[in-house]
């Protein structure tokens, strides 16, 4: 319904800083590999993106380029990281959520819709908090993006992965269809499968005091995360709606100034003007706590889940190894395939210690940049919290002071 | 006919009592149908009523809503003792600052408190305490407490009504009845919706009295006193819907909807037509600003709820978080969002108590103003029937000129005579009700501005007093979140 083309430049980006989002991550940019999301168009039912590249490495041809990207090409990339065994040791960066603007598209529907019912007036406010709506949900979906390509281009060993160089070059389509509804039903039962294996795994208890700690947390922190993800979300859609109550309000009382015989018109058209602006901020903000609480526990909703898919390709290790040493002792007591055995269980064992290894730094990593993110966020919100209350505060205190003035 | 011509003929006497200071008050003509105050309707219960426990749910939204107007005998004339210095429905000008002066330093207080229930089940009902404080010397006495049931509120409304709402006085209603709301208290749900309403209908008693008191006629009138003093009251059964009473208001209301249709009135007086299109305007936004306000406390009260839901488990996951200093904060932040919720939760009861009750009386009061030009309509209607009638006794008498039968011609004349007198009384009533209703809106106009200055003034007040913790508590978080190392 809506063809927006928001790549006028300027227009779009213009509030934020050009520099990488990378809101909800501390990552410390490197010269030899910079990418970022340069621009977005919204189409009729796809999001394109401009996915920028700055690179001093001498695998790719130029040292900047662009391509567009679509949603379900960043979802085959994140996929090909899953699936590829060598990656097993690594949190995963979260794969960014699909872009969804049903919600908004039905609302502006419903209001060309129902445009004879309101007066003009009402009819483009309405019109402009829908249209702010959307262009929100848009910067969003562009940033969290941009984050997993961030993500990705400061892990040491993900940044080289060839699949990705490609992603960033190829300046063609990749042709990458979405799962058809076999392969989706294929993706559930692996996923059955893994759930119920995972609880297996889960249930042997670890040598290490290390993971075994951190098995503990991450089931417990994920669980709690995800609540808390769900109850912001919530508390939110109630601040909004009482915000657009407080729009409803302003209009009305502009009408009741217009038309008041007394001198409660003057009175009226000041207390609408005020409320046309404590609604603005209260709207604001909303938006903020959106951004940075909201934001903040979904995303790390997604990263706990990732750290525990490695705990679980670890624990699948573990269970290997074992078994691998199991299936040693029985051959060397039989005296058959011994040698078979023997290079079983060196593999398995590598496997496990490698992934144990890169593991454990992957969970360090993984607290140091949760730590960091929740302090940057809960100090912006705190400060844009403050910002916005002062603002109101001072906006209340003076249309006071004039009303108190006037009689 | 002759009922209403006696009781014109009084409500005449009233006025020129009143009315002007230049004549002379007629008292020695107010031969009072002293009616005492207890013979007002059926004594009691009605044993076999089956319906005497039945309430009626009136909507807001019926536009031709009529007040309950008291069926007992002709309004009850008791002499009052006039203080002389407040003459209040003086016309000069000059004397107006007078009476605003005196509406000023208006010295009374009405409280309604403490509400108890009496009895159990269906049969139950709440009792309200009535207080008044006032140094005013039409009052026995400077304080006076006294029980009052929600159905003498409604008595009362109603005979005030039936008293003063002819005659172009804007009678505050009363406020209005509910039988969900009731039902559940009755039934004995200790829940808070039940607290929530009887709060509600308390200080909506309260507000009710108060808007009473402030009109000086009827801060003067033998019912309101009594209402306020004695300590017992007769029950006000006419209030109920499926009574006799009931029924014959449902009659004569629907009459007066089609005699509304059928008088159509040749407007004189551009003020009342501007004044008529006024308050309907203002009644389609005030009604408007009410839902948008009802919605507000709504979402509000829903805000307080998912933000105490959150807090909850922020601190949950503040628990669980294993780095100590964020798991400090995250228990800090859950701390100020509980504080918030209280925030959210008081202003949504500023939202309501303040914002959403006043729109709802307002609403209320405006269909008693438009209810009052209607009551002009009708007298204009009766004024006009009365001159046709004269006009066909007049023709009559002509023809009875040339049928000599003096006796007939003689009747004719004496009905000539009769007409004559009820069309000049017709004038002086719709003259006087038209004088009532420009100073009774020009009075209502300034209580309305009153009114909805102060309330959103309290308001803004609460709305900066909200922003003005939400800065403390946000203040205080700050050096937590950056003390996360």
């Amino acid at each position: 319904m809506m063809q927006e083309g928001l790549d006028d430049g300027p227009d779009f980006l213009s509030e934020e800083d050009r520099g990488p989002r990378a809101v909800n991550v501390d990552l410390q940019t490197d010269a030899t590999l910079q990418v970022d999301i340069s621009d977005a168009l919204s189409e009729r039912d796809k999001v394109k993106f401009t996915v920028h590249t700055k690179s001093t490495l001498p695998n790719f041809k130029q040292n900047e380029f662009s391509v567009v990207r679509q949603h379900e090409e960043f979802i085959w990339l994140h996929d090909s990281f899953v699936e590829n065994e060598e990656y097993a040791g690594y949190i995963i960066p979260p794969a960014p959520p699909r872009p969804d603007f049903d919600a908004s598209r039905e609302k502006l529907q419903k209001l060309g819709e129902g445009e004879g019912s309101m007066t003009k007036e009402e009819f483009t406010k309405m019109k402009q908090e829908l249209e702010a709506e959307y262009l929100a949900i848009f910067k969003k979906t562009v940033a969290m993006h941009e984050v997993f390509l961030c993500r990705v281009a400061a892990h040491p060993v993900l940044r080289k992965d060839l699949n990705f160089h490609v992603f960033l070059e190829y300046n063609q389509d990749l042709s990458v269809r979405g799962k058809n509804k076999k392969e989706k039903l294929e993706d559930f039962f692996k996923n059955v499968v893994k759930s119920a294996d995972g609880v297996l795994v889960a249930g042997v208890k670890d040598v290490d005091d290390f993971f075994e700690h951190e098995k503990t947390f991450l089931l417990e922190y994920h669980n709690r995360v995800k609540d808390a993800s769900a109850k912001s979300d919530r508390k939110i859609r109630s601040h909004k709606n009482a915000a657009d109550d407080i729009n409803r309000i302003a209009s009305t009382l502009y009408t009741l100034g217009t038309q008041d015989s007394t001198d409660l018109c003057k009175f009226f058209l000041k207390v609408s003007e005020l409320f046309e602006k404590t609604r603005k901020i209260e709207a604001r903000v909303a938006a903020d706590e959106d951004l940075k609480l909201a934001d903040l526990l979904k995303y790390y909703l997604r990263e706990s889940q990732a750290a525990k898919d490695l705990l679980y390709r670890r624990g699948r290790a573990l269970v290997d190894y074992e078994n691998a040493n199991k299936g040693l002792d029985k051959a060397r007591a039989k005296n058959k395939d011994v040698l078979q055995a023997e290079t079983t269980q060196q593999v398995c064992c590598q496997k496990f210690e490698k992934i144990s290894e890169s593991a454990k730094q992957e969970l360090i990593d993984f607290k140091t940049r949760r730590v960091a993110a929740f302090r940057k966020n809960l100090v912006e919100l705190a400060e844009l919290e403050l910002k916005h209350a002062k603002g109101n505060l001072q906006l209340l205190q003076s249309c006071l002071g004039v009303l108190k003035g006037d009689t | 006919m002759s009922e209403e011509r006696g009781s014109s003929a009084q409500t005449e006497e009233d006025e020129d009592l009143f009315v002007s200071a230049m004549e002379s008050p007629e008292a020695a003509r107010l031969s009072a149908e002293d009616l005492s105050p207890s013979s007002n309707g059926p004594r009691d219960d009605d044993p076999d009523d089956l319906f005497a426990e039945a309430t009626e749910e009136v909507s807001l939204d019926s536009p031709e809503r009529q007040p309950i107007l008291s069926d007992g005998p002709s309004p009850a004339i008791t002499p009052v003792s006039i203080s002389p210095r407040v003459d209040v429905f003086d016309r000069s000008p000059d004397l107006d600052e007078e009476e605003e002066e005196n509406r000023d330093t208006f010295d009374i207080q009405i409280s309604v408190s403490d509400p108890e229930k009496v009895g159990d089940g269906m049969n139950a009902f709440m009792i309200y305490k009535v207080t008044t404080k006032t140094s005013l010397s039409i009052f026995s006495r400077d304080e006076v407490c006294v029980k009052r049931r929600f159905s003498d509120f409604l008595g009362l409304h109603s005979k005030l009504a039936s008293k003063y709402m002819h005659m172009g006085f804007i009678v505050p209603p009363a406020p209005e009845k509910s039988i969900v709301g009731m039902t559940k208290v009755k039934v004995g749900k200790e829940d808070l919706s039940s607290v929530e309403f009887v709060e509600k209908r308390r200080s909506a008693l309260e507000r009710y009295l108060l808007r009473t008191v402030k009109h000086p006629a009827l801060l003067k009138d033998p019912d309101v006193l009594q209402f306020l003093e004695s300590s017992e009251l007769p029950r006000a059964v006419s209030t109920q819907a499926l009574s006799g009473a009931g029924i014959l208001r449902m009659v004569n209301k629907a009459a007066d909807a089609v005699n509304k249709m059928t008088i159509k009135m040749n407007e004189s007086d551009a003020w009342f037509e501007e004044k008529q299109q006024q308050f309907e305007n203002l009644d389609v936004q005030l009604r408007k600003l009410h839902v948008s306000v009802e919605s507000l406390v709504c979402h509000r009260k829903e805000l307080s709820v998912n933000t105490a839901l959150f807090a909850k488990s922020a601190a949950m996951l503040g628990n669980s978080e294993d780095h100590t200093a964020l798991s400090r904060a995250l228990s800090q932040l859950a701390e100020v969002e509980e504080k918030i919720e209280q925030l959210h939760q008081e202003q949504a009861n500023a939202d309501f108590y303040l914002i959403s009750e006043l729109l709802g009386d307002y609403v209320r009061l405006i269909t008693a103003v438009r209810g009052v030009f209607d009551q002009r309509m009708k007298a204009w209607g009766k004024w006009q029937d009365a001159q046709l009638m004269l006009q066909r006794k007049r023709e009559a008498e002509a023809k009875l000129q040339y049928a000599s039968k003096p006796e007939k011609l003689q009747q004719a004349r004496d009905e000539i005579r009769e007409w004559e007198g009820k069309v000049q009384q017709g004038e002086r009533d719709f003259e006087q009700i038209s004088r009532n209703i420009r100073r009774e809106v020009g009075q209502f106009e300034k209580e309305r501005v009153k009114d909805f200055r102060v309330v959103i003034m309290k308001y803004l007040e609460s709305l900066v007093h909200s922003q003005q913790q939400l800065i403390k508590y946000w203040e205080a978080f700050l050096p937590e979140a950056k003390a996360i190392a």
